[in-house]
């Protein structure tokens, strides 16, 4: 009966998703940072896991914005969702012009926005800031950037108590 | 662009650019614009990033940095990115930019 009852309520407790839809402004690459960071903060992760996971956002909300509508506006989806035991998932959706050679795009240095000093680093950072990513996308299609992200049981690692202090330390939210 | 004159110095012939405390692409233009305009105007040789304020840096910083070194480099200018936290350093070491800019904590 105990067991019945802890099933039920993990069971409710397992899985929490999250989406939202904004516009395509430079301005909501922060917000996006910020209610990522919110989101994820359940599951205690360390101070660089965070940084990981709102660096990795800030570039497929920014590639959305410039690359997929050009800087002319349109709406963007993020949608996301993390289990009990860290397992973090995160999708950024555009309806924009779309890639026609992902695999190129995703090459580290390539860009189409040269002139507007873009590093081509997108992809790369969020290869290297998540743990999995994946692309989908066609032109006129939109894009569609799948990524996901475990937080190694950052409980055990260290006291609670000790990554508040950390946490507040760092100023950061 | 909000222009904030008071982030930008020119000691000799060093400019200082004092970073955001998130430098992503929303802030990016202005920064830009604000430090070219100041190459221009100021013969300035060298730049100064200072990420002192800075907790947050995605690839757009690359870009501004990348874009004035291209800038100053062809007159021998140098530049420098300071008081960089453990996790922009790490930034700005693991993408290679320790090759063109001098990378101090």
């Amino acid at each position: 009966m105990e067991n019945e009852l802890t099933r039920i309520e993990r069971k409710q407790n397992m899985e929490n998703q999250i989406s939202m839809e904004f516009d395509a402004l430079s301005e909501n690459e922060g917000l996006a940072r910020v209610v990522i960071a919110a989101f994820v903060a359940r599951v205690d992760p360390t101070v660089d896991q965070v940084e990981d996971v709102k660096t990795a956002v800030s570039e497929a909300v920014t590639n959305a914005i410039i690359h997929g509508y050009a800087e002319k506006g349109g709406r963007v989806v993020m949608k996301a969702r993390l289990s009990d035991e860290g397992e973090l998932s995160v999708d950024i959706i555009d309806s924009g012009v779309g890639i026609a050679d992902v695999e190129q795009a995703m090459q580290p240095l390539f860009t189409t926005g040269a002139e507007n000093e873009r590093s081509g680093m997108g992809f790369s950072f969020m290869e290297a800031f998540m743990d999995g990513l994946e692309v989908e996308s066609s032109p006129g299609q939109g894009t569609h950037v799948h990524m996901w992200k475990r937080f190694v049981c950052a409980q055990e690692q260290s006291a609670p108590i000790l990554q508040a202090a950390v946490w507040n330390r760092s100023g950061r939210l | 662009m909000e222009q904030k004159m008071e982030e930008y110095a020119i000691i000799d012939n060093y400019l200082c650019i004092r970073m955001p405390k998130e430098v992503d692409h929303h802030g990016a233009a202005g920064i830009r614009e604000c430090a070219d305009r100041m190459i221009l105007d100021d013969k300035v040789k060298n730049i100064v990033f200072d990420f002192e304020d800075t907790t947050f840096m995605d690839s757009s910083g690359l870009g501004i940095i990348i874009g004035r070194y291209r800038k100053i480099s062809c007159f021998g200018g140098k530049v420098y990115a300071i008081n960089t936290s453990e996790r922009i350093g790490k930034i700005l070491r693991s993408s290679g930019m320790s090759s063109i800019i001098e990378i101090l904590a």
